[in-house]
């Protein structure tokens, strides 16, 4: 077992990441500590090896394309953005429109205009439920946030 | 910075520019695949870019932007891992993490059978390990930039780096029969 208290300084002094103070300190240590002499000789051998592993490298062209791929997508999520609130917009204004010559409309049964605007108010309760329901999971997702 | 905060492309892209190879590789750290790593590198650059407002001034883009990249690949181990179990059960598995047959051996760079067992050793980490062991050993960071990128101080990196290699010892210990690879 390593010196709990050197264990910071175990990682500091493979990793070369000890000022010149703590790595005296720590191999002052280690002249008199084997446990610790034995933890470092093994943590040497696995960074022997994971220092010689990498990753392999895309094609160029990956790198390439990469700024027009994420330029794509910023477009596209703007693009999306319009056409969605411009069609919700429009479907409101035609909705109210189309409501208003229902009722309007001296030809159509007092019985179908009252079905009818019922059909559409339980649609729009429907949907405004959903978008509820969307919002209230959304806000619970502990991985959308992004911590500051 | 000023710039991206007021929307500039042009200045954005600098930062694509000189962030695309960390995000794509640190992605793949985490994820195991490449087609995943390059999907999510690049989403995570949208999303900075939408919330670009959202750094604050005098603190670097790098840190702000691992945060985003991290909590896209972990939502998406999430959602493979759900996949894969087929089950509805979300609080079950606060710690989500890929399962072995999900890190693709195409990712590693040779094809040695040492080199895919490390792999392998290394995608069976807890996430929090794999990502310190990711950003030390893929990234070469030091410890002072782990720290900023984590949100945490030095003692934490070297905590978690300590028993992220220890963890990794005893994988490959347990794959080679504690033998053939000295460890």
């Amino acid at each position: 077992m390593v010196c709990d208290d050197y264990k910071d300084l175990l990682m500091g002094y493979l990793d070369n990441e000890l000022s010149a103070e703590q790595r005296r300190r720590f191999e002052e240590h280690l002249a008199g500590c084997s446990d610790c002499t034995a933890e470092l000789e093994e943590f040497k051998k696995l960074k022997a090896i994971t220092d010689e592993f990498s990753l392999a490298e895309p094609e160029d062209r990956i790198w390439q394309d990469y700024w027009g791929g994420v330029y794509n997508r910023i477009e596209r999520g703007i693009g999306w953005i319009m056409f969605s609130v411009a069609g919700i917009a429009l479907a409101i204004y035609c909705g109210f429109k189309a409501i208003e010559e229902l009722i309007k409309d001296p030809g159509i049964e007092i019985t179908l205009k009252i079905g009818l605007l019922a059909l559409i108010a339980g649609l729009a309760i429907l949907f405004v439920s959903i978008l509820r329901e969307r919002l209230y999971f959304w806000k619970r997702d502990r991985y959308k946030d992004v911590r500051m | 910075m000023r710039r991206c905060r007021g929307g500039s492309r042009e200045a954005f892209e600098i930062f694509v520019n000189k962030y695309m190879k960390d995000a794509y590789f640190i992605a793949l750290g985490l994820v195991g695949n490449r087609e995943d790593a390059l999907d999510l590198s690049q989403e995570a650059f949208v999303r900075a870019y939408r919330n670009i407002k959202q750094v604050k001034p005098g603190r670097g883009f790098f840190p702000w932007f691992y945060q985003i990249l991290k909590n896209l690949c972990i939502s998406h181990l999430r959602k493979r891992k759900h996949r894969q179990a087929g089950s509805l059960d979300v609080e079950g598995c606060p710690e989500p993490a890929a399962s072995a047959d999900d890190f693709s051996p195409d990712a590693v760079a040779d094809k040695d059978e040492l080199k895919k067992e490390i792999w392998m050793a290394i995608d069976k980490l807890e996430p929090k390990h794999r990502e310190v062991i990711v950003l030390r050993h893929f990234r070469n960071m030091s410890y002072e930039q782990i720290a900023e990128a984590l949100f945490c101080n030095k003692g934490t990196v070297t905590s978690r780096l300590y028993y992220a290699r220890k963890r990794l010892q005893e994988l490959l210990s347990t794959e080679k029969g504690g033998g053939a690879s000295g460890l």
